[in-house]
């Protein structure tokens, strides 16, 4: 079966965007270009107000992805759990994608077949989650509350790499924070297998100014396509590989 | 970790409320509620006449998988790893669909709860039980993932530990499907989330070392000094000092290798002990794994006395020969 490269934002933020674009038009727009807009939201001992969590659910919704809202310590765990349930989202609508043309127009999704016949669609989305080359473009948000919340997001990221390292197909990991020094959007770390040489970054990062969300995940897109475009005229052979390892 | 919304509206179904499957129409009663995690909510329910749990989820994947676990593990003969698997449905209701299956009623306590109750003499029984169960899972290709006390409920007279919850449950060389950090090897920095027997045994030893922490200790500098530190300081864990370092360390290789451990902690040879009493106790446990507990040790005596008997009167004899063909 053919599924390409699973394309994720993993969005980490505390509240309500406050500049630039809709974030939920942009999760759409990125929807629409096959990448899935996942949401974590994290808070202290704060409640997030009404406005944030409807801003959190509504980009995951529009972005294909997955929303949870969490208490930063148990962030870990959450981010592993709502990465690899985008994962299986994103796969079961591939998977179920292929099953349409198998059945024709009778059958929709997965749901639509009796629970009997779903057993073994379900191990073939569980193989592809196993085996599937992932790219996770990590969002995080730097603003001014965030600043006592950033080092428990660096252990979650470490701790994300650490399951996905598990799995037997790639990864690659980059991450941007919002707002950056100089621009909305700053690049911390370029795509790499390896998350860990982001600790002595983020321990240097600054905290502070404006909640850019929307421009944000717009950048984010951007960097996919350049990635894609580039990829596609250097490295076939790696395209081709992947396929027949399915 | 906070529950989504419809996870929330599936989390307060009223006693009274009847679920009617879509496709094969079965009728469940909900009793009450019995527990909810990330994966769904489980209700005792009264299935024609009897009781039942039924797990139900806004995530139909999650339930798909947990149900081929169940499936495999059911078919596994003459064992009981996790509740039996009793049927599986869609539920329609004001326009939403919702997947559930019915499994088994497991009724007893979790595993902390009973040893609290009943005392830490329990402790070193229920692990055997739990090693032999894991074994047998592990050797069907299985790791089963997500072990916790919460996880293992303990049902009886006579007390037996069953596991639930086969949500983490991971075919071996997989990444672990589900986990919880204070038992995951990963979180301590002790090995990767890879599938293995190993990963298995460290939560055994962790869940060990969590009845004498029963609210759990986080990870400060981390690593096997610190929880072997933790370990030190409780004198109940002591005899277990050992098993639990070797666990933690990856030395154990399969679950029968810890289970064997764990007995010479319980019942540690008398110095004086024969290799004939050895052998009686190494020929009780295989007894006990293959659960014909009605041919206990006493054949057993008897046999080994026969032989003991006869290599004594074998020797006797060469001996003789041997005395009778020096005075010739
Ligand atoms: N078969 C069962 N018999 C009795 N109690 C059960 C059974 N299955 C689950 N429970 C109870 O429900 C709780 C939640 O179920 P579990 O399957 O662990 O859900 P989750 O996957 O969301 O953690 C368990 O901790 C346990 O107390
Ligand atoms: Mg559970």
């Amino acid at each position: 079966m053919k599924t390409g490269t699973l394309k994720q934002v993993l969005l980490i933020t505390d509240g309500c965007s406050n500049q630039g674009e809709d974030p939920i038009a942009m999760a759409a727009l990125a929807k629409e270009q096959g990448i899935s807009i996942n949401v974590i939201g994290v808070m202290e001992q704060d409640v997030i107000d009404d406005q944030g969590l409807k801003e959190i659910e509504g980009i995951a919704l529009a972005g294909g992805g997955v929303s949870q809202v969490v208490y930063s310590q148990q962030l870990s765990q959450t981010v592993q759990m709502v990465t690899r349930k985008a994962m299986t989202q994103t796969l079961q609508g591939v998977v179920n994608k292929e099953l349409q043309q198998i059945l024709g127009g009778g059958a929709k999704t997965m749901e639509d077949l009796p629970p009997e016949k779903r057993g073994e669609i379900m191990e073939v989305v569980d193989e592809l989650g196993e085996t599937v080359q992932l790219e996770v473009l990590i969002l995080v948000d730097t603003s001014a509350s965030m600043t006592h919340k950033l080092p428990t997001v660096k252990e979650a990221l470490l701790d994300l790499s650490l399951s996905l390292n598990a799995r037997s197909g790639s990864n690659r990991f980059s991450v941007f924070v919002f707002p950056g020094k100089h621009k909305e959007v700053e690049k911390l770390l370029d795509w790499t297998p390896k998350l860990e040489s982001l600790t002595t970054i983020f321990s240097k990062l600054k905290t502070g100014g404006i909640t850019p969300t929307g421009p944000a995940i717009k950048e984010a897109m951007s960097y996919f396509q350049q990635k894609r475009s580039l990829r596609s005229l250097l490295s076939r052979d790696d395209e081709q590989y992947f396929e027949e390892s399915i | 970790m906070m529950m989504n919304n419809t996870l929330k509206s599936l989390s307060n179904l009223s006693p009274g409320t009847t679920i009617r499957g879509k496709w094969y129409q079965k009728q469940y009663t909900i009793i009450k509620e019995l527990g909810y995690g990330a994966n769904g909510v489980v209700y005792l329910v009264r299935d024609s006449n009897r009781q039942a749990a039924l797990k139900i989820s806004d995530n139909p994947s999650s339930i798909t998988s947990e149900v081929n676990v169940l499936k495999s593990f059911n078919k596994v003969q003459g064992s009981a790893l996790g509740p039996s698997l009793l049927d599986v449905d869609d539920w329609e209701q004001q326009g939403k669909q919702h997947s559930f299956y019915v499994m088994e009623f497991i009724k007893g306590p979790d595993l902390l709860s009973f040893i609290q109750q009943k005392g830490s003499e329990w402790l070193g029984v229920l692990m055997l039980q739990l090693l032999a169960d894991l074994e047998i899972l592990h050797q069907n290709g299985w790791v089963f993932g997500d072990l916790k006390p919460e996880n293992l409920l303990v049902t009886g007279p006579p007390a037996r530990i069953r596991c639930i919850d086969v949500g983490g449950t991971t075919i071996k060389g997989r990444a672990i499907k589900e986990f919880t950090e204070f038992y995951d090897r990963g979180y301590w920095g002790l090995g990767s989330r890879k599938a293995d027997e190993r990963y298995d045994l460290f939560a055994v030893a962790m869940i060990i070392v969590n009845t004498s922490y029963p609210r759990r200790f986080n990870k400060t500098t981390g690593g096997l000094p610190q929880i072997m530190g933790m370990v030190k300081q409780k004198q109940e864990l002591a005899k277990y000092e050992t098993v639990i370092n070797k666990a933690l360390s990856g030395h154990y290789q399969t679950a029968g290798e810890m289970r064997r451990d764990v007995l010479s902690v319980l019942q540690p040879r008398k110095s004086g002990a024969s290799s004939a009493q050895q052998a009686q106790a190494k020929s009780r446990v295989q007894v006990h794994k293959t659960r014909t507990g009605k041919h206990s040790s006493k054949p057993k005596k008897k046999s080994h006395f026969l032989e003991t008997v006869f290599l004594i009167a074998a020797i006797s004899m060469m001996y003789f020969f041997y005395l009778y063909s020096q005075v010739l």
